[in-house]
């Protein structure tokens, strides 16, 4: 065969390989819609704020308390984890050693490897009791976003340590040549250069956040209500799915996969977001 | 990079907090890694990584986990890089970031990468599981890793691909070699330090996943027999210990002390590859 | 840079294809007729037409940004890695036209080798850098391989310098060697003609003559085009010298010649102020 043939039905088979990454996406959508089909037909979709409670064998599918569990840990734990990884971004870049620097970046890179279920454990065995020895029952809303926490920092200090290295060099050669102040250049001549940045990453951590399950599943106690204080356990989306699957039935099942469903728009918005907020960056280059 | 420290109350704010948080963040994940350490070092011993667990896991050891997780791993390879080195080298070499195919591509895997573990979890159950009637099995277990692994996969592959200067391909052209050829024996040669990158990202992303393990490829303890056979990760397994194994503690450190380590090689693999490829990379 | 001639200055005489006076009856392998390039609707160059002689060193000569290294993509269709790039005229390679649309490339190529300003060899073994494209215009048989390998190498006088380390890295040789090298691997393929594009602008000036005399003596067998900023060096190893020059960002040819004219009485004066070394 002729080489450019060769050349031709190569393009062709990767081209045809490439659509297995579309295909698989659909697929996904598809099912998610497909099996929560049922329940949004027997009920209107509304339901999961209106009925009286989660008791899916008695069909009353409130997913309220799950979706606010969710919001609620995840922001607690954004809220913590975004001051303490850009603060810790900020000393790694400008005021520590470099020795010191290097250790907290290596040891951010290991732990953001480490599978989530080991903070969970984690969490299980030294969080969870040392807030009970405070407040019972110790699973909790505040065990959630602790254990979250730890999950996102890493990744919010490693995100933010790469936004500050990219701040323009000349940028900063001229700011102190201006004489300014090392706090004034980091609030008024870094901090806007790399504002998109981080609001972009964290949006994006915020997706990864939402979607954990089995870690935040181990140490939240898993009782659906709206919490009356941090110290009240708490169920999420994820957990829910994660808790209920495996013996979940019809409406109930279906009622599962709107809930997935539900997920996945939540961390596609997120990721929407995260992507407009770049574009005005890219704009300024 | 340094800037001048020329001290005023604002500034001396701002260090004095982030050192705060510096040291924080090293105390409480020293405090994780000490504790789990000091925790699991008594249990783990040689037995236990090379026999079956006992007493539903709180005796005994975790060798049929290891097996399953290396199965998981190997089979969620096996079905994806394929297909991740053929979509990046499309990317790559075929088509511009404008090009109207590759960025819907672009934007799948994006999305595909968003996509919560619980959620890819329910599809695996949905489809491979059920549909495709695998049942619960390494299968199905390693069929879910492989999609949730591709993105991952495809924009390293790409990203090495690309980083290969231009002129080689001109080069390989001027001599007469067809696209094809120079594909295989020029550019996949000169990316094998990206491509094994990739891989090696992947299998500490693979190896982390939990959640979506537990609807496909199931929890049984037993060795595994085949593909078709239900297996436990050890992530599961640490999952399973702490939530259902009352007195299953001491195993489950350990388990976390075998599930570190791996991750710590595959991070010291990383690095590694890292300095060759930057080494390597103004050719 | 006073002394530029304004463009007002400027005659550029040859858009027709002709060949120089006195080569009337040297046979000519490429035949650039009227030949413009496009790159994303701006012209690169325009309407150049030069013939390439036959078993003779020519010359392309003219200051950064005119064209040269473009021109000679254009002559193996290398262009066609550019997007939105158009070639308009023609190209004629032994009498073919090789911008027709089903011209063979790997043949084209085969024929008409090229080497790179910044030495590139593959980053593997010196023998795989053979073997590659040796394999794919099917010699498949070791001893084959091998015997052109060998030979090759001793025609750029490399054989002695690496015939010990031909499995080691070929990016382990000097920058020099390196050169020499991908000029060995183009002439494993036979091609009739070698273009070169600043062979030796990242070479010391020994590395330099190596390469000068190496071209000397390669041109008894093939049709050599050669891109210099030289000017001493295309004194040095000429026979046919064109001049090119930039009018509103885009490549015109100014003079196309023997070297000996072009150099001692150009016609045109943009040319004689730039081989004088005024200009460019
Ligand atoms: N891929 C491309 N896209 C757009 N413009 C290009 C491209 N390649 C070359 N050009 C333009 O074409 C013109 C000629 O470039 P070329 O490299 O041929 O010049 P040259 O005469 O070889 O210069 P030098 O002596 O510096 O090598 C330049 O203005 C360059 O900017
Ligand atoms: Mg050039």
């Amino acid at each position: 065969m002729p080489p450019r043939c060769i050349d031709n039905l190569f393009l062709r088979f990767i081209q045809l390989v490439s659509l297995v990454s579309i295909v698989s996406l659909l697929f996904i959508i598809f099912f998610l819609v497909k099996e929560s089909y049922l329940i949004v037909q027997e009920k209107p979709i509304l339901t999961v704020f209106t009925d009286p409670a989660w008791h899916p064998l008695d069909g009353q599918f409130l997913l309220l308390p799950m979706m606010v569990g969710s919001l609620l840990i995840m922001l607690g734990a954004m809220l913590i984890a975004l001051p303490i990884g850009l603060l810790t971004a900020i000393l790694c870049r400008y005021y520590a050693p470099r020795w010191f620097a290097t250790i907290i970046q290596r040891l951010m890179e290991v732990f953001a490897g480490i599978p989530a279920v080991v903070y969970g454990f984690w969490g299980v065995m030294v969080i969870v009791p040392a807030i009970a020895a405070w407040q019972a029952p110790g699973t909790s809303l505040l065990a959630g976003i602790l254990v979250l926490t730890f999950i996102v920092t890493p990744g919010v200090t490693i995100i933010s340590y790469h936004n500050l290295s990219q701040v323009n060099q000349t940028l900063l050669h001229s700011a102190i040549a201006l004489g300014l102040s090392r706090y004034n250049i980091i609030r008024h001549i870094i901090f806007p250069e790399v504002k998109h940045g981080l609001i972009t990453a964290t949006t994006l951590q915020s997706g990864r956040a939402i979607g954990e399950t089995l870690a935040v599943l181990m140490v939240c106690g898993n009782v659906v209500q709206l919490p009356g204080s941090v110290f009240e356990p708490i169920r999420t989306l994820t957990s829910n799915i994660a808790l209920e699957m495996a013996y979940a039935m019809d409406t109930h099942r279906s009622a599962l996969f709107l809930s997935g469903l539900l997920l996945l728009l939540i961390v596609l918005v997120l990721a929407f977001i995260a992507e407009s907020m770049q574009k005005p960056k890219a704009e300024s280059q | 990079m340094k800037l001048p420290s020329n001290y005023n109350p604002a500034d001396i704010l701002l260090a004095g907090f982030s050192w705060l948080s510096g040291l924080l963040v090293l105390l409480c994940f020293g405090y994780l890694f000490a504790d789990i350490f000091s925790n699991g070092y008594a249990h783990l011993d040689w037995q236990f990584i090379t026999t079956a667990p006992e007493n539903a896991g709180r005796d005994g050891g975790i060798a049929p986990m290891i097996i399953s997780t290396t199965i998981l791993l190997f089979f969620a390879l096996l079905f994806s890089l394929p297909i991740g080195i053929f979509s990046a080298i499309y990317l790559a070499e075929y088509t511009s970031y404008e090009h109207r195919f590759a960025r819907l591509l672009r934007y799948a895997l994006n999305t595909l990468a968003a996509v919560p573990s619980i959620v890819m979890g329910m599809f695996g159950f949905a489809f491979f599981v059920i549909i495709l009637q695998i049942g619960f099995s390494l299968l199905a277990g390693a069929l879910t890793l492989a999609i949730m692994i591709l993105p991952l996969l495809i924009r390293n592959i790409e990203d090495s691909l690309r980083n290969i200067p231009h002129t080689y391909r001109l080069n390989a052209a001027a001599l007469g070699l067809s696209q094809v050829r120079t594909i295989f024996q020029i550019l996949l040669p000169m990316a094998k330090h990206g491509i094994a990158m990739a891989v090696v990202l992947s299998v500490g992303r693979a190896m982390a996943e939990t959640a979506a393990l537990l609807f496909t490829a199931g929890y049984v303890m037993r060795m595994p027999d085949s593909l078709m056979d239900s297996g436990r990760s050890l992530s599961v397994h640490i999952f399973d210990l702490s939530m259902n194994v009352p007195g299953g503690e001491k195993a489950a450190y350990a388990t976390t002390i075998v599930l570190l380590f791996s991750i710590l090689i595959i991070n010291a693999a990383t690095v590694l590859l890292s300095n060759q490829i930057t080494r390597r990379s103004p050719m | 840079m006073n002394n530029l001639p304004t463009i007002s200055h400027l005659q550029i005489v040859p858009d027709e294809y002709r060949k120089a006076p006195n080569a009337q009856d040297v046979a000519t392998l490429i035949e650039i007729k009227n030949l413009s390039l496009n790159i994303d609707q701006q012209a690169i160059f325009s309407n150049i037409s030069i013939p390439i002689y036959s078993k003779h060193i020519n010359v392309l000569i003219g200051p950064s940004g005119c064209g040269k290294s473009s021109l000679l993509n254009a002559i193996i269709r290398l262009t066609d890695f550019t997007k939105d790039a158009h070639l308009q005229g023609e190209i004629l390679v032994a009498n073919k036209n090789i911008l027709n649309p089903n011209c063979n490339l790997i043949e084209l190529r085969k024929k008409v080798a090229m080497i790179f300003q910044k030495p590139t060899p593959f980053p593997m073994s010196i023998y795989k850098n053979f073997e590659i494209p040796l394999k794919e215009h099917g010699v498949k048989n070791k001893i084959d391989i091998a015997a052109k390998m060998q030979s090759a190498l001793k025609s750029v006088g490399l054989w002695k310098e690496v015939k010990d380390r031909l499995n080691k890295n070929a990016l382990s040789l000097s920058g020099g060697q390196q050169q020499r090298l991908c000029i060995a691997r183009a002439l494993t393929l036979a091609p009739a003609a070698l273009l070169l594009d600043e062979p030796c602008s990242a070479l010391d000036p020994i590395s330099s003559q190596i390469i000068e005399e190496l071209l000397l003596e390669l041109k008894q067998k093939y049709t050599i085009l050669v891109v210099t900023h030289n000017l001493s060096q295309a004194k040095r190893i000429a026979d046919y010298v064109a001049f090119m020059w930039y009018v509103n960002q885009c490549g015109r040819l100014v003079e196309h010649n023997e070297a000996a004219i072009i150099f001692n009485k150009p016609s045109n004066p943009l040319t004689s102020a730039y081989v004088q070394g005024v200009t460019g």
